[in-house]
């Protein structure tokens, strides 16, 4: 069974996989595709429309398919790869190891906020930014200036208290599980991340920051966590509903995969620990 | 008395837009925080779902203005932002707050507010025309 493992635990050899990994989709063009469908969501999920991928119950389930996609994708280029995490309430500053040469590399440099450090590097010219908002091709980050403070543990404590998953309108003004982790409402979670690290990672093309599938991976690794605190609990709604993607409805662009399938994230991977 | 009436609802969309709430119900046809391409906004928070703007801010020229619905645009937002003439895609939140392709996570009260912090986010890129 494949063992999600915190970056900060990786070692030396399995950081250089997954970077090679990474790497390697990108030269053979797979990379962007990922970015494209992300954005395409993205800009489509609205709150009194069809939403699949964001601001609506599917956004786990969305994403754990996303993540198990490119996650075997990676595992297609060398199978002893795992998508990392990333707890965001323990490595909280710019000079954590994530953001070390030997992994995702550094913060932007003042003046352009173009990541110059490490393999994702405009400058290495692996990593051009080919799906993009505007017409710069290079990474760019900004850590810790869109918003000060990423999440403490005790805001993640008490968003994993909150007993339903999600209710109605199933959208970013619900009240719920769902939409307080993703971060429209209450102490801000997952959207928080994506605006400290800032750069194209607050942009609907996130992913060509290859920060986001860790990101990503720890947003799961939560809903698993509350999945084991609230056993009584579960993905909701569990009726058809317009517009929203039910406990048995399957969701595009896979069109082959249930809120229902993605339930029990055993049957593909585990945890290297609890929350 | 429709002059006191149309006073009385211009007074309510002043005093709304000075608590920054973004406006969802389409009242007469006055366009409230309207600014030439020089001019300086005013104080209050700024446009709201129904209002136009035209700045200039940080260099860049922004404009916003409601579109008819039905109009084709990604994610059926019925207002368009430009930044020197290209689109910006926007986005409204249920609470009727604001994002942007280039700000998607983070939410502004208004279109104007949005569309500055577009332009703070592109460091005088220019946007790619939405596919």
């Amino acid at each position: 069974m494949a063992v999600r493992k915190n970056q900060a635990t990786l070692t030396a050899k399995e950081k250089r996989d997954f970077v090679d990994a990474v790497l390697q989709l990108k030269k053979l063009g797979r990379y962007d595709a990922y970015v494209s469908t992300h954005n395409r969501f993205i800009v489509s999920d609205t709150d009194n429309g069809e939403r699949t991928g964001h601001r609506s119950p599917s956004f786990l389930p969305w994403h754990r398919r996303f993540l198990l996609q490119f996650e075997q994708d990676l595992q297609s280029v060398n199978p002893s790869v795992t998508l990392p995490y990333w707890d965001w309430t323990a490595d909280r500053t710019a000079t954590a190891g994530l953001w070390a040469e030997d992994l995702l590399g550094g913060n932007g440099r003042s003046g352009d906020n173009r990541v110059t450090t490490g393999p994702f590097a405009g400058t290495g010219g692996q990593w051009t930014i080919t799906v993009r908002p505007d017409s710069r091709d290079y990474l760019r980050r900004s850590l810790g200036t869109g918003v000060a403070q990423l999440p403490t543990r005790a805001e993640v404590e008490s968003v994993l208290a909150v007993q339903t998953y999600d209710a109605a309108p199933w959208n970013s003004s619900s009240a719920g599980f769902r939409n307080q982790l993703e971060g429209w409402r209450g102490v801000n979670l997952h959207n928080r991340v994506h605006v400290w690290v800032g750069g194209l990672m607050g942009t609907g093309m996130s992913p060509n920051d290859p920060v986001f599938w860790l990101h990503h991976c720890f947003i799961d690794k939560l809903w698993a966590e509350w999945q084991r605190r609230h056993p009584q609990q579960g993905y909701l709604p569990t009726t058809a509903t317009t517009n929203v993607i039910a406990l048995n409805t399957t969701m595009k662009p896979w069109n082959d995969t249930t809120p229902a399938d993605m339930l029990d994230h055993t049957r593909h991977y585990t945890y290297d620990s609890a929350f | 008395m429709p002059e006191a009436g149309h006073h009385a609802e211009l007074t309510r969309r002043r005093m709304l837009q000075g608590a920054g709430v973004a406006l969802t119900a389409a009242v007469g046809t006055a366009v409230l925080g309207l600014a030439g391409p020089t001019g300086t906004p005013a104080a209050a928070a700024g446009p709201g779902g129904n209002d136009t703007f035209d700045e200039v801010y940080r260099d860049r020229r922004i404009q916003g203005r409601p579109v008819a619905s039905g109009h084709h645009h990604h994610g059926g937002a019925d207002y368009t932002v430009l930044v020197d003439g290209e689109e910006l895609h926007v986005m409204r939140n249920a609470d009727g707050t604001w994002i942007s392709v280039v700000n998607h996570y983070q939410p502004h009260q208004t279109p104007l507010a949005l569309a500055r912090a577009a332009v703070v986010e592109l460091q005088g890129a220019t946007l790619v025309p939405i596919a």
